[in-house]
């Protein structure tokens, strides 16, 4: 996707009654942004190319593989599917922001105890989906997770780790 | 992705405004984001309406009503739908994935465009895409293709669950536009494709959709949706059907059957319904009736496995509702 700046279009909208969204302020992982988005640029694309937090993955960049699994207002969403310019004054959590103060998130500890992945491609995905999945309360069982965990696609097959590793730190949560 | 603007929309008449000017409304944007990336929409002016006062999920009387911008993941963990409207919650929770249905709104759910594989592909024809170019599913690779209220010009299914579920349950939708508002049953918001297949649904130019109203019941509160696809979870049907039962003195009083997976648009199948009241609701009745969905059926060379699957499905989703007693 192009990331040129629309500006021409952006003065063309603003002469409607609706207000035109020019600035997007949002905060990641608690730190607060100031952007002038192109209208194009996804969530997922402002995260990785704007901000450089490239934890987060692109694999489909069609909604159907969950690698850019990021929290918006603590519910998961898939960042690839989303303007970035429709989320002024959320709140967003990625992959960098889970660790505090050096200390891994019990969920991504459990993701290497378990053997969660293989390539890694579709861990921080995974995770983000999982803390969500134990959030929402949608951990009670192995079945549970499957189901709860679908929009996740791990081609490398590692699902019996991820599983484990949701299992277990839905557990201790 | 083409260039477009991007604009907000404070109220309903800021959104309508915006439409007649041209502007093509934006909710979750699962289905609009996806295709303007593959260049298949291309609007050049997008309205935002996320900020309207849309979200409400309410009970009027034994009605539910669910603004157009409540989410599918809202709708379908609310506890008056689950105690209501078991099939709503259930239809809703086999579509998609826990992502997308955070992100997905109901008006946007109703609008979703077809998941056949040649809309996509700028190479095939399609006249969905691109009217008179032609239908390269109809000789092509179509096992997940419609066998009812097909044409020469498409024969792609409409791929969303919970209007299947509405269709079953008479659901009834409350727009506005330029010219005001109007209410309709949800099964008329759906247009065969015919020799127009670029046109798919009833809204008129600029019109938004407000609410969806589901009327209650016995029959709503003993209701299941039985999804048939390729893998357990996160995928489109290929054949699904939605079933509510009323039974009294061990005969069925009311019944609702529609189908998804099948038609061109959800599937209301009256024929089926006629045949079981008053029946007992046992094994054999509902095989019995549940072949009339057959009637009118045209298979493609790769779905004849549906006329199988069809009659089946709806067979076990009555079962499914009764046990709920
Ligand atoms: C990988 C994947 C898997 C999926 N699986 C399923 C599935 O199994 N079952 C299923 O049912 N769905 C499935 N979906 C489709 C998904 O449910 C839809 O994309 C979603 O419901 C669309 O809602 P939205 O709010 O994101 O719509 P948007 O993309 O914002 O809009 C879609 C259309 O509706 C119009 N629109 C939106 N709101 C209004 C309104 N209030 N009034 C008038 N017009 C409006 C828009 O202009 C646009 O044309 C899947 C999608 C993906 C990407
Ligand atoms: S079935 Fe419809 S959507 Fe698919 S190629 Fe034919 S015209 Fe296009
Ligand atoms: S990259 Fe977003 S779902 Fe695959
Ligand atoms: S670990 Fe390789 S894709 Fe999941």
């Amino acid at each position: 996707m192009a990331v040129t700046p629309a500006v021409g279009t952006i003065s063309a909208a603003a002469q409607d009654s609706s207000t035109m969204t020019d600035t997007l302020r949002i905060s990641v992982n608690g730190t607060p942004h100031e952007l002038t988005p192109d209208p194009r640029q996804s969530l997922l694309d402002v995260l990785r190319e704007t901000l450089d937090l490239t934890g987060t993955k692109k694999g489909c960049n069609q909604g159907a593989c969950g690698a850019c699994t990021v929290l918006v207002d603590g519910k998961r969403v898939v960042s690839c599917l989303t303007l970035a310019a429709m989320h002024d004054g959320a709140e967003i959590t990625t992959i960098e922001g889970l660790a505090k103060g050096g200390e891994l998130h019990p969920l991504q500890t459990a993701f290497i105890e378990h053997d969660g992945l293989q390539c890694g491609f579709c861990t921080p995905g995974q995770i983000m989906s999982g803390v969500a999945c134990i959030a929402e309360g949608h951990a009670g069982s192995p079945e549970e997770i499957r189901f709860w965990m679908s929009g996740n696609i791990c081609r490398c097959g590692a699902y019996p780790g991820i599983v484990a590793a949701i299992t277990d730190a839905a557990e201790r949560a | 992705m083409l260039l477009f603007t991007l604009q907000k929309a404070g109220s309903p008449e800021d959104a309508i405004a915006a439409a007649q000017a041209g502007a093509r409304y934006i909710a979750g944007g699962t289905t609009l984001i996806d295709l303007m990336r593959e260049e298949v929409e291309r609007p050049e002016r997008l309205v935002d309406i996320n900020a309207l006062p849309l979200k409400d999920i309410r009970v009027e009387g034994e009605d539910l009503v669910f603004g157009a911008l409540a989410r599918m993941s809202e709708i379908a963990a609310h506890p008056d739908v689950l105690r209501l409207q078991p099939l709503v919650a259930e239809s809703l929770i086999e579509g998609a994935s826990p992502q997308l249905r955070n992100m997905a709104s109901i008006g946007g759910n109703l609008l979703q465009r077809v998941r056949c594989p040649y809309f996509r592909m700028h190479d095939a024809a399609c006249n969905k895409r691109q009217p008179g170019s032609g239908c390269t599913a109809l000789d092509g690779l179509n096992g997940g293709h419609a066998i009812l209220g097909t044409s020469e010009q498409c024969v792609a299914t409409h791929p969303s669950d919970v209007a299947v579920a509405f269709v079953a349950l008479d659901a009834t939708m409350r727009v506005r536009g330029p010219d005001g508002e109007r209410s309709f049953p949800v099964e008329e918001l759906f247009r065969l494709p015919g020799d127009t297949p670029h046109l798919e649904h009833t809204l008129l130019p600029g019109e938004l959709i407000l609410e969806v109203r589901v009327p209650g019941g016995a029959h709503a509160r003993q209701a299941r949706y039985l999804k048939v696809r390729d893998r357990a979870s996160y995928e489109f049907a290929l054949v699904s059907a939605a079933a509510a039962l009323e039974i009294e003195d061990g005969v069925i009083r009311t019944v609702r059957i529609a189908c998804g997976g099948v038609g061109t648009k959800p599937w209301r199948m009256r024929a089926c319904e006629q045949a079981l009241i008053g029946r007992p609701p046992d094994r054999a009745n509902l095989e019995a009736a549940a072949k009339l969905a057959l009637e009118g059926t045209r298979p493609l060379a790769h779905n004849h496995y549906k006329i199988e699957l069809l009659p089946r499905t709806i067979a076990r989703a009555l079962e499914m509702a009764g046990e709920l007693a």
